[in-house]
Order: structure tokens, then C-alpha cells, then sequence
């Protein structure tokens, strides 16, 4: 019984070791992958911060304002003015003008149909 | 120990007499000490359990305790910058309240020398002088030649220098990676970001070290390693900023004057949405240069902060409130405006000879804005009620804000408080406070009477201020303010909508030698509250020495000067803090109706 038990434990601790000595070195390139990783991410930290820099410089309010007086023949962008604050309330009603529904039945039984104001616009 | 024999010879014989089996007393003494010796094993197992358990207990407490640490502490980046360049505790970003970069930090390269490794420094040096202008090739080739083992060429470069520097090909010079202060958006807000500079340099890396504005006030909360991954939010609004310095920048032009600032506050918690002082300088390149003697003429000098102006008629608000607040007078109270008199051996008169009758309404005598009358006000509280008064909304005490250059802006008064200073401060003479301060103190008088800290953070929760005046006070005085603009001396200030309430300022300069004031040099200042129904916000719009030249005479009152301008501040910016126009007129007309001729001046 004696022997058997102490070959057991030897063995048991053979085992223990060789473990041991495997979850060294697995912790080891673990360490390993994860500061590259960490400097993977530090990398692009710096990259945003970069992109982020360029972002605000490009958007400096200065440079937006020289673009919209550049360009403001095809865009006519103004300064903000008061009276374009409004409430939904304040926007005018359209005009009652009748809208005429015409149209036909098509073959899979829809209605096809288009809005036709009395002076013949159009809209779909 | 005395051993007992197993079979003792007198117990023996003794048995044997008495014709008994002698082995009985020898088992009997054997079971005794049998039954000792296991007494005492007994109790030396116990021992050794209880000296395990002791020693399991510990190791199962220090696992537990590390266990413990491990899940209450915060996980943290363990690096923070790339392999092997060790660049220690990034500075925080700054950002705007809506989150838009004001400084952040860019990653260049200094370049410096090893001499000794340079293989033909006569060629290294032109080369360089060639790439940076501002370096000379034979005072380099010297410094390269006279035995020193290092130096540094460059603090900072682009990348398109550094590449120019590279196909140098000198294996003498050497690159160092440096963590630069950016700030994007060139001279916007360049007084409350101020500037940073290099502190302490090595090869691979520099501290960045505040030295103005608000990055040297913020310095610790900046450079905090812990924190350096969340930005500082300022209460600064980019959008607010820029207009309000592009329209300032207009109006100082248009109106010749030499300086300008504006302060743009929200008045419950105090935040300033924008703060401009002109001219400014570019926190990047943070080295201009004053030429004159007069530090007001640097562009470094923060004239919304440290500019310490005696700000003239805007000071009359603050005598109106505190006569109402102490029960003395209500807004339509007569208050003796007759004629000219003199305190002890100063005569008070009224602006430009004017004459505003026997008496009038203490709302009139706000909105004419007469001296007399605002004399007599000064009178009627009292030097030192009137001047415990002026220290409760803050005006006699260094502004209080994020900023270096606030500990060094005294306000100056003269002591003791005479009767002389108590009448010259009520129209705003004689006490010369930081813009900033009056900010606050507009503020305070209106947004129903507490006591407003001006701040640059933007904070979510913020507690009011102890009581200056009361809540009534607080009303009639926008009302009177409301006035001024209306049918008074700041009628260019009507922004359609928006409901102006104000009062003008406008103080002559003292002159630089000798004594007195200068006629034709004034410092011209608006104070506004809008909207009035409801007030929120205060722009006050200083111009130092500007000048209407459009009609025949020059013009230099507030009125007409700085009014116009932060009318337009006002109505560009009245849509971006989204206040929707409330007209009290509705007719197209009185819309479309242009604002009529200020109708007195100070």
C-alpha cells in the first residue's frame, strides 16, 4: 500500500509540474500578446486623437464661414436670423386648393393614383 | 518522569501470597500507561491541527484579502503610449459644452544632434539652414564643431520638415517623439485657452506645462495622469464663440476703436457661453510681443478679465436696485434731477451740459441716465451701505474664474469710502472693477437676485448664490433696464423679439500723464439682459476708444458705439442659444420699423 501510494503522489506531482511549467509559458505569450495588443491600441488611440485634431481643424469656424462666402453662390448660406425660430404652429397651413384624385384600376387591382391640382401640377 | 514498573515486586508477592494471578496487576499497569501515553499524543495531534488550521486560514485569507483587492479596484490601461517611447502622462483634452476639440494633443518630433556621430556637419548645417530659415548654417556648423556631445536643433517639426530632415541622411541627427499641444481652431477663444509651453525636456518625451489662461489654471485637473483620458468640458460654446468674436471684430473695425471684449453669461448658473477679448493672439504661437508701455496693448492682455475700467454709467442700475431694495424709493419715485451741485470740492454735472428738469422718475432718471439724479441716489444709501452693497454682487473683489490672469485684476477704489467716492460710484466713477465682475453682477441683479460665480466648466447641477436683492428689486430693475432700451439712451439695442433690457456706459479714459480725464478717449460699454420677459442671458460689450464717424460730428457714446454692436451679437446669436423671438408688438410694422435715434446721452 505504502509504495503504491508514494509512486501515486510522485507521479501526481510530476503532473502538477509539467503543468505548471506549460501554464508558465502560456501566461507568458499571453503577456506577450496582450502589450501588443495594448500597443495596437495605444496606436490607434494616437490615431484618433489625431483624426479627432484634424476633424476640429477642418471644422474651425473660421475656415467653415470663408467656405460658405467661397461658395455662396451655389449654396446662399446666411447667418442664422431670428425670425426663422418659429413654432410648428406658426407654420401657414397650405392653401385649401381641391386636389383632384385620377387615375385608373391597374390589372392587379391597384390605384394608381396622382394628385392633380386644378391648375394641373403634378405630384406623385 | 518516574517510570511505574509494570509488576511491582511488593504488589507481586504480595498476590502470589494471597494465591492470585500476579500478570492481572501487570496488564492493569499496562492499560495506565497505555491510557497516559495516548493523553498525552492526544493533545500534542490537537496542537498540531490547530497550528494547520492556522496555517490554512492564513493562506485562504490571503487569497480571499488579494481576491478582494483585485475585484474592487478599477481596471486600468497598463500602457498608454506606443513600445518603447515612454511618454508620460498625457495632457487632458479641453472640449467645448457640446463637445467640439478646443486643445488636444498631437504627436510630433523634436530633432537634436550628436555631434560626434555627424559624418560632415559643414554639409549637415547648410542642409539644415537650407530646410529651417530662422537657423543659421555657420553659427550651427560652429555649435556642431566645438566638442559638445549634444544639442538640440528644433523643439517641434511637421512632418514634411522631418522628411526633408531625413533625406539629410546624417546618421548625427536624431529624432524625438514630443506630445504637442494642438489648438485647432487657431484664435478662437485663444484668452481663456491661454498657452502651454515645454517644461522639463528630455530626448524622448516633454512635459507640456500650462502658462496662461486657463490652461495654467487647470493645470493640476490637465496633467492628472488618472484623469488624462476625460476632457475638460468648458461652459465656452464654439458657435457663440466665433460670432461673437467675428461681430465683435466687425463692430471694433468699423468703429476704429483699439480694443474690444464681450462677455456672453448665462445668469442662473453663472456658465459663460463665450468671452472674447480683441485684439488676440494664436495659442499655438503663443509670442507676441508688446511694443508700447501700455500692457493693454499687448494681445496677450485679456481685457474681458484683466482690464480694470472704471465703467461709467452702468454702474447706475446698481444704486437704482439697492434705493428700491432698501425701501427708500420705488421705480416711480421723483428723484431731484434741478441742477448741477458740488460734494465737498467736486462738482457732479450732468453729460454734455444736458438738463433733465427739476425732477424725474427714478425709471426716467435710468433711462436719460442722469448723473444728478443717480448723485443723489448715491446719497440717499449711503458710503458705506452702498459699498457693502457693491462687495456683495462681487465688483470690488478680483474676479473669480478659471484663469491665472484673475488673481492679479483688483478692482481700485479709493479709501476711506467719502462722500465723493459714494456719488461717483452710484454713475460708476471712482470704482474701476473687471468686466467680468460686472457680468456677474448684471447677472445676479437679474435673474431674481441671488449672488452668480462666473465659470468657465460646464457643470450640470449648480446651487444658487446667497441673496442680494429681492425678487421684486430683481424685476423692476430689468423693467427699468427694459426701459433704457426702449425710450432711452440705448434704443439701437431693440432687437426685434428679443426684448433688450440694458444700460450704456461710457467713461472717459484717465489721461497717462498727469491728471484728469481724456475728452476723446472713452471707454464705451453695454451691459444687456435678454429676453426681459424672462431674463437669461447678459452680454456686456466693451470698445475702448471707438468712434462714430458716420454722421457730421464724431460720435463717441456708448449709444452708438458699443449699443450697435451687441444688438447684432444679440440678434446673430439669439437663434443659435435657441430663443424663439417673442414679439410684444405683432404688427409687421413695428417689426419692420427701424430703431428710432437714442434720445439723450449719458
Amino acid at each position: 500500500m505504502r509504495p503504491f501510494l508514494s509512486i501515486l503522489s510522485f507521479i501526481a506531482m510530476m503532473a502538477f509540474a509539467f503543468w505548471a511549467y506549460r501554464e508558465n509559458y502560456a501566461t507568458q505569450t499571453q503577456l506577450k500578446e496582450m502589450s501588443e495588443v495594448q500597443n495596437q491600441i495605444a496606436a490607434l488611440r494616437d490615431e484618433i486623437a489625431m483624426q479627432k485634431a484634424e476633424w476640429a481643424y477642418l471644422n474651425r469656424p473660421t475656415r467653415l464661414r470663408d467656405l460658405a462666402a467661397m461658395n455662396f453662390d451655389r449654396l446662399g448660406l446666411m447667418p442664422m436670423a431670428p425670425l426663422q425660430l418659429a413654432t410648428a404652429a406658426d407654420v401657414a397651413m397650405p392653401l385649401a386648393i381641391p386636389l383632384l384624385i385620377t387615375g385608373e384600376a391597374q390589372s392587379d387591382g391597384a390605384l394608381s393614383s396622382v394628385l392633380v391640382s386644378p391648375e394641373g401640377e403634378q405630384s406623385p | 518522569m518516574i517510570r511505574t514498573p509494570l509488576r511491582p515486586l511488593a504488589r507481586i508477592l504480595d498476590a502470589r501470597a494471597k494465591g492470585q494471578n500476579p500478570d492481572v496487576i501487570e496488564r492493569e499497569n499496562l492499560a495506565a500507561r497505555n491510557d497516559a501515553l495516548r493523553d498525552t499524543s492526544r493533545a500534542r495531534a490537537e496542537k498540531r491541527l490547530i497550528l494547520l488550521a492556522l496555517c490554512f486560514f492564513a493562506a485562504f485569507a490571503v487569497i480571499g484579502v488579494r481576491m478582494g483587492t483585485l475585484a474592487a479596484s478599477t481596471p486600468t490601461e497598463p500602457r498608454a503610449a506606443a513600445g518603447g517611447s515612454e511618454i508620460t502622462a498625457q495632457r487632458a483634452d479641453i472640449v467645448d459644452r457640446s463637445g467640439r476639440i478646443l486643445a488636444t494633443n498631437m504627436l510630433t518630433y523634436s530633432l537634436y544632434a550628436q555631434p560626434r556621430d555627424l559624418v560632415d556637419p559643414a554639409k549637415t548645417a547648410t542642409a539644415l539652414a537650407e530646410i529651417f530659415p530662422e537657423l543659421n548654417a555657420k553659427d550651427l556648423q560652429r555649435r556642431f564643431t566645438d566638442g559638445r556631445s549634444f544639442l538640440w536643433v528644433r523643439k517641434v517639426l511637421s512632418p514634411e520638415q522631418k522628411q526633408r530632415v531625413h533625406e539629410i541622411g546624417d546618421p548625427g541627427l536624431y529624432f524625438g517623439p514630443r506630445e504637442m499641444r494642438l489648438y485647432p481652431n487657431g484664435t478662437l477663444a485663444a484668452h481663456i485657452l491661454g498657452g502651454t509651453a515645454f517644461g522639463s525636456e528630455g530626448v524622448n518625451a516633454a512635459q507640456v506645462i500650462g502658462t496662461a489662461g486657463l490652461e495654467a489654471a487647470l493645470e493640476p485637473r490637465l496633467s492628472d495622469p488618472a484623469q488624462s483620458a476625460t476632457p475638460v468640458t468648458l461652459s465656452i460654446d464654439l458657435t457663440l464663440q466665433a460670432t461673437v468674436e467675428e461681430v465683435l471684430l466687425t463692430g471694433m473695425t468699423t468703429l476704429h476703436a483699439k480694443g474690444a471684449a464681450a462677455i456672453l453669461m448665462d445668469i442662473h448658473s453663472g456658465e459663460i457661453l463665450a468671452m472674447a477679448s480683441l485684439p488676440d493672439f494664436d495659442p499655438n504661437d503663443r509670442n507676441a510681443t508688446n511694443t508700447t508701455r501700455d500692457p493693454s496693448d499687448n494681445p496677450l492682455f485679456n481685457r474681458a478679465v484683466q482690464g480694470i475700467y472704471e465703467l461709467g454709467s452702468t454702474f447706475k442700475i446698481f444704486a437704482a436696485a439697492q434705493v428700491m431694495d432698501l425701501g427708500l424709493a420705488t421705480p416711480e419715485t421723483q428723484i431731484d434731477t434741478a441742477k448741477p451741485f458740488r460734494v465737498g470740492r467736486f462738482p457732479i454735472n450732468e453729460f454734455d451740459g444736458h438738463n433733465y428738469g427739476p425732477t424725474r422718475s427714478l425709471s426716467d432718471v435710468i433711462a436719460v441716465s442722469s448723473n444728478i439724479g443717480a448723485a443723489h441716489l448715491g446719497l440717499m444709501i449711503g458710503g458705506e451701505r452702498q459699498k457693502a452693497f457693491l462687495k456683495s454682487l462681487g465688483l470690488l473683489d478680483p474676479p473669480i474664474i478659471e484663469l491665472t490672469e484673475a488673481r492679479s485684476a483688483r478692482a481700485m477704489f479709493q479709501t476711506p469710502w467719502n462722500d465723493v467716492v459714494t456719488v461717483t460710484a452710484s454713475y460708476g466713477h471712482g470704482v474701476a472693477t473687471s468686466l467680468l465682475n460686472l457680468a456677474a453682477a448684471y447677472a445676479a441683479l437679474s435673474n431674481g437676485g441671488t449672488k452668480v460665480t462666473p465659470t468657465l466648466l460646464h457643470s450640470d447641477n449648480h446651487t444658487l448664490g446667497p441673496r442680494v436683492v429681492s425678487e421684486q428689486t430683481s424685476r423692476d430693475s430689468v423693467l427699468m433696464m427694459r426701459r433704457v432700451v426702449t425710450d432711452g439712451t440705448a434704443t439701437f439695442a431693440n432687437v426685434p423679439g428679443y426684448q433688450v433690457a440694458g444700460k450704456t456706459g461710457t467713461a472717459e479714459k484717465p489721461k497717462k500723464e498727469g491728471r484728469g480725464y481724456d475728452k476723446d478717449k472713452v471707454i464705451n460699454t453695454f451691459a444687456s439682459v435678454f429676453p426681459a420677459s424672462n431674463p437669461q442671458y447678459v452680454l456686456v460689450v466693451t470698445l475702448d476708444e471707438p468712434v462714430e464717424t458716420a454722421g457730421p460730428k464724431p460720435l463717441r457714446t456708448a449709444g452708438y458705439t458699443a449699443v450697435p454692436v451687441a444688438a447684432e451679437i444679440i440678434r446673430r446669436i439669439g437663434p443659435l442659444v435657441g430663443l424663439r423671438p417673442q414679439f410684444e408688438d405683432t404688427s409687421l410694422a413695428a417689426i419692420n420699423a427701424p430703431p428710432q435715434k437714442p434720445v439723450a446721452q449719458e
